[in-house]
């Protein structure tokens, strides 16, 4: 579940912008947390954009823990860059439209609208 | 969508008949061609705000609903917090009190043409747009509190514009009931930089002339005459209003939970106007009201400083401010009692009729104006509020043209680059912050605004005055 969660977050930010311009040299960490995995996903996507709002930044790289409905985060990025990383939309929010979080088979789903 | 399911009421009022949960009907307000182009979605979306508690008389969708969160974009509720009413995420968004400013210029068509380019250079200059933009105004944490409690208000008393804008918007500029206390400190600290920043995506700032006049007595009374300028900017409460929506998802979703509220769809998320959560949310989106109405009254103030620089003798007047995505109390006749309502109107103008108190004493008697952005390169309008819209749809209309197509979509289809170009081809000067995201706006991914108005118009929710078309616009 966790590398669906990290791969979520790249996901969104790759509507952002295009996430391989950007370099991870900053790291951001974030926590949250909620009993349904599905309200967590959507914690963990709106704590990032809020982190990368308040620095400025855009996020290319993450890593997620999660134990006891609680969601350890970071993301590596660097700092905004309008021409180099091709910025494309903002990302007002990650909302709980089509949201899924679940086991398919032997992999994780993790889904959600991002409101944009 | 086939329309055999739905009652025609007339050519531009159709009913979704009650079925299982829905405690009111659906109604939809729309030309027979506009409701068969609508998804599905949209009429189970405004089935499902059908079945919240409190709801008063029907769930309804404007013109250019199209598929939402939750609720319908274009979705209006009414709730009554008498009978157990609610109030919900879905029927706000994230954009709280999004809206669209119009102010005329004084200044006639021919008159401006000769500093067009100069003047949408200076604009672009001064008005802080696109992602990651920042304003030129830095407040503190007690300063943030004043936005929220004093909107466009606090603006004037800083010195952006005057005493006598406050007049043309919508609560005199100040929405009462915020309370700074119930927004996050992440909420605040998103907007220590960002008032008087125009944002992204479908936010604007345009330079247009009056095209048509439909009703001349109605649009001298607005001061406006054909081919004179005006300036429109749309643009929203910016991360501050985001950042609310996603504190309140989670504490919605909580309460939804413990007052057992049927949801049919998790966006809906909402909590009894009655409880404690329901308040601290209703405080905080006024709040975020405010924050949206300062965001405008600033840039207003900087669209005057770059027309002082270019054309010191342009004299610009507020003709009215609207929000499109509001909660707001306000009372309305329901049988034969007058009610307190919690009106939504998620993507909907405000339309109040004639002799309402809440509009300015100069428009009382030809109500208020309604204020319809259309589509970069297209043209927009200005309706005013009927008694027939009071009736049928607690004083609403349309906001916009409504998307038709996905900005993926949008994208896959045009070159921002080559649209411009077009656009410049038919003499009208964008822009853009990014290139991309003025594909994403392509007059062809949306509805006809035409269309959506004359629907507004047809089914007597709002009446046409005049036609504006685009001289230059400046997109995020």
């Amino acid at each position: 579940m966790e590398e669906a969660f990290e791969n979520g977050a790249k996901a969104m930010f790759s509507v952002i912008a295009d996430i391989n311009a950007v370099k991870p040299s900053d790291r951001e960490e974030v926590r949250c947390e909620a009993e349904d995995p599905e309200i967590l996903f959507v914690e963990w996507l709106n704590s990032l954009l809020s982190a990368a709002h308040l620095s400025g930044e855009l996020f290319c790289n993450f890593k997620v823990e999660i134990t006891d409905h609680k969601l350890k985060g970071w993301a590596w990025g660097e700092r905004l860059d309008q021409e180099r990383h091709h910025v494309m939309t903002e990302v007002k929010a990650a909302t709980y439209s089509m949201l899924k979080v679940g086991r398919e088979g032997d992999i994780y789903i993790a889904q959600c609208i991002v409101d944009v | 969508m086939e329309l055999k399911s739905l009652n025609k009421i007339s050519d531009y009022v159709w009913e979704i008949p009650r079925e299982g949960e829905m405690r009111v009907p659906g109604r939809i307000f729309a030309s027979a061609e506009l409701v068969g182009d609508f998804d599905d979605n949209v009429v189970k979306q405004i089935k499902n705000v059908a079945a919240l508690p409190g709801i008063q008389q029907a769930s309804m969708a404007m013109p250019d609903a199209h598929w939402g969160y939750g609720f319908p974009i274009g979705g209006v509720a009414a709730f009554d917090p008498e009978e157990d009413g609610v109030i919900s995420m879905g029927g706000i968004g994230f954009d709280i009190s999004c809206g669209v400013r119009t102010m005329r210029t004084g200044m006639r068509r021919e008159e401006i043409a000769p500093y067009l380019g100069k003047l949408v250079d200076r604009l672009f200059a001064i008005v802080p747009a696109g992602m990651g933009s920042e304003g030129k105004i830095r407040l503190n944490p007690r300063q943030i509190d004043e936005v929220l409690t004093g909107g466009a208000q606090w603006a004037v008393s800083q010195g952006y514009g005057y005493k006598e804008d406050l007049r043309y918007i919508e609560e005199g500029g100040v929405m009462g009931g915020a309370d700074p206390a119930q927004v996050s400190d992440t909420a605040k600290k998103r907007q220590f930089r960002e008032v008087g920043t125009l944002g992204s995506g479908n936010h604007y700032l345009e330079i247009q002339y009056v095209a048509e006049v439909y009703d001349e007595k109605i649009a001298e009374e607005l001061g406006l005459f054909r081919d004179d300028v005006v300036i429109s900017v749309h643009c929203g409460s910016r991360a501050l209003g985001h950042q609310i929506g996603t504190d309140y998802l989670k504490t919605l979703a909580e309460a939804s939970r413990r007052y057992n509220i049927p949801v049919h769809e998790r966006e809906l998320v909402c909590a009894p106007l009655n409880s404690p959560e329901g308040r601290r949310y209703f405080s905080a989106v006024c709040a975020g009201i405010n924050c949206a109405l300062a965001n405008r009254q600033v840039i207003a103030h900087l669209v005057r400083e770059a027309f002082s620089d270019v054309i010191p003798r342009a004299r610009i007047s507020m003709l009215y401010d609207v929000s499109h995505n509001t909660c707001k109390v306000e009372e309305h006749p329901v049988g034969n009692k007058v009610k307190r309502l919690f009106i939504h109107r998620k993507g909907s103008t405000r339309a109040f009729g004639p002799g309402r108190k809440e509009i300015p004493e100069e428009y009382r008697a030809i109500g208020q104006p309604v204020l319809i952005g259309g589509t970069m390169g297209t043209c927009s309008y200005i309706l005013v509020g009927t008694e027939s819209g009071m009736k049928q749809a607690f004083g609403s209309a349309c906001h916009g043209a409504g998307r038709a197509m996905s900005r993926t979509q949008a994208k896959k289809r045009w070159r921002g680059d080559v649209l411009l170009k077009e656009l410049a081809d038919k003499g009208i000067i964008i822009r853009a912050h990014s290139y991309s995201g003025a594909a994403e706006e392509a007059p062809g991914a949306y509805k006809d605004v035409t269309a959506v108005v004359d629907a507004t118009h047809n089914a007597g929710l709002a009446k046409k005055v005049v036609m504006v078309k685009p001289m230059a616009c400046i997109k995020g």
